[in-house]
């Protein structure tokens, strides 16, 4: 797992059950190893990743997770792109208030990980599905 | 593919008429691949057993290996890929097994100039696939079953409950932390809660590699479950890059004890039921 990953490409990773969301998990650390982010940034970006993987299996009903080991000429850093095509998010605003749950979780998934990571971008619309893109950089 | 009645007669005229010179180089193909991982009486055994229960089959009148009179060829096969895949052969080793045998016919054809025999060859040897894919078939279906059987074996493995000291239990969690473990690591405790009367558990975390909202919710019904039952909890083994972690997740652990290390924890339970034993039992004498 831990050996051969390209990353001069971006990995993909569908998500579909509960063993996706662990393979997404290995997937982001192993890349996140690779861009030499410390052991602190490390486990955030994998801590969010597996927050919104799992978003966009129970919520967006299943999707894909895209992890690119991008550089922007000073420092190495980690993308990954969570896209499902469910139901979107309606009110993005209120989805991003601590403790808003619709699915009896502590409500803290997308709010955390937008915590977690640097760059944080989403995009969504009712009916549209959910495109949410993060990055950490190395520091 | 299915081979004509009278393919079907010849071929198992050619394997019973030339039965030794297939099954030498048969044994010969296989034992070349399989370099002596398999004894030579066992192999012979396995290739005379295919052989015999091929040759039934096609005395029987089978045209394919799905026909009904291929049955019992079709368990000896499943039977044989069975056990490669238990002593851990690889796929390609079993299937060669059954592959060989096309370089056993070609050998035994050799001699027959006839025009025929290209046509039959290609018939005989789709006959071959048939019972090499469903020897992978088998394969493939057996190491599933393996390795089902073994994550069952880890889920009960990796949540062992242990005593501590006398009143104190501790959950070592090891691995991810998903619904279904977290309902056995959460049964698992309170049964022992009540086989040992233990007033304080302790769930160390050391072994998890990310604590994201979903493991600490499950964690925090183990304990909310716990307290019911009337023990306290401590959550242990929180390193520095998780503690971070959670708090910009912002999971909070209200007033639950968390400690860093598995020590830690347990020196902080010695020392609340050194001090306070006396006050906690006549808590519960009241």
């Amino acid at each position: 797992m831990t050996s051969g990953v390209d990353l001069s490409r971006p990995q993909a990773q569908t998500v579909g059950s509960d063993e996706d969301v662990v393979r997404v998990r290995q997937l982001v650390r192993t890349v996140a190893v690779a861009v030499k982010l410390s052991l602190v940034d490390q486990t955030k970006v994998v801590t969010a990743a597996s927050e919104l993987a799992r978003n966009t299996l129970v919520y967006g009903g299943g999707g894909t997770v895209e992890v690119t080991a991008v550089d922007n000429g000073r420092r190495p850093g980690i993308t990954i792109v969570f896209a499902d095509s469910g139901p979107g998010i309606a009110d993005l605003e209120l989805a991003l208030t601590d403790g808003y749950t619709t699915g009896g979780g502590l409500g803290l998934g997308l709010s955390g990980a937008r915590r977690l990571v640097d760059d944080f971008d989403i995009q969504t619309a009712p009916g549209q599905g959910t495109r949410i893109t993060i990055t950490k950089w190395s520091r | 593919m299915a081979l004509s009645t009278d393919e079907s007669g010849r071929l198992a005229d050619l394997l019973t008429s030339r039965v030794d010179r297939v099954i030498q180089r048969w044994t010969e193909v296989v034992g070349e691949q399989l370099r002596g991982r398999l004894s030579q009486a066992e192999l012979l055994r396995q290739v005379q057993e295919l052989h015999r229960a091929l040759v039934d089959a096609l005395g029987k009148g089978a045209v394919d290996l799905a026909a009904e009179e291929a049955t019992e060829l079709r368990a000896v096969l499943a039977e044989l890929s069975r056990g490669q895949a238990r002593q851990g052969f690889s796929a390609t080793e079993t299937a060669t097994g059954v592959f060989a045998l096309k370089d056993a016919l070609l050998s035994a054809m050799e001699d027959d100039q006839s025009t025929r025999t290209l046509r039959d060859y290609v018939a005989f040897a789709a006959m071959v696939d048939q019972m090499g894919l469903f020897t992978f078939e088998s394969y493939v279906h057996t190491r599933e079953g393996l390795i089902a059987d073994q994550a069952e074996q880890l889920l009960e493995l990796s949540t062992p409950v242990v005593k501590l000291w006398e009143g104190v239990v501790a959950v070592p969690l090891v691995g991810t932390l998903d619904s279904a473990r977290a309902q056995v690591v959460m049964e698992r405790l309170l049964q022992t809660l009540v086989d040992t009367g233990s007033p304080y558990a302790i769930i160390d975390i050391t072994g998890v590699p990310a604590v994201d909202t979903q493991v600490a919710q499950h964690i925090l019904k183990t304990v909310v479950a716990a307290r019911l039952m009337g023990a306290d909890c401590i959550i242990s083994g929180i390193r520095p890059q998780i503690a971070q972690t959670i708090v910009a997740l912002g999971i909070e652990f209200g007033d639950i004890a968390t400690k860093a290390s598995l020590a830690d924890a347990l020196r902080h339970v010695l020392r609340l039921t050194g001090v306070e034993s006396g006050r906690r039992q006549s808590r519960r004498e009241a």
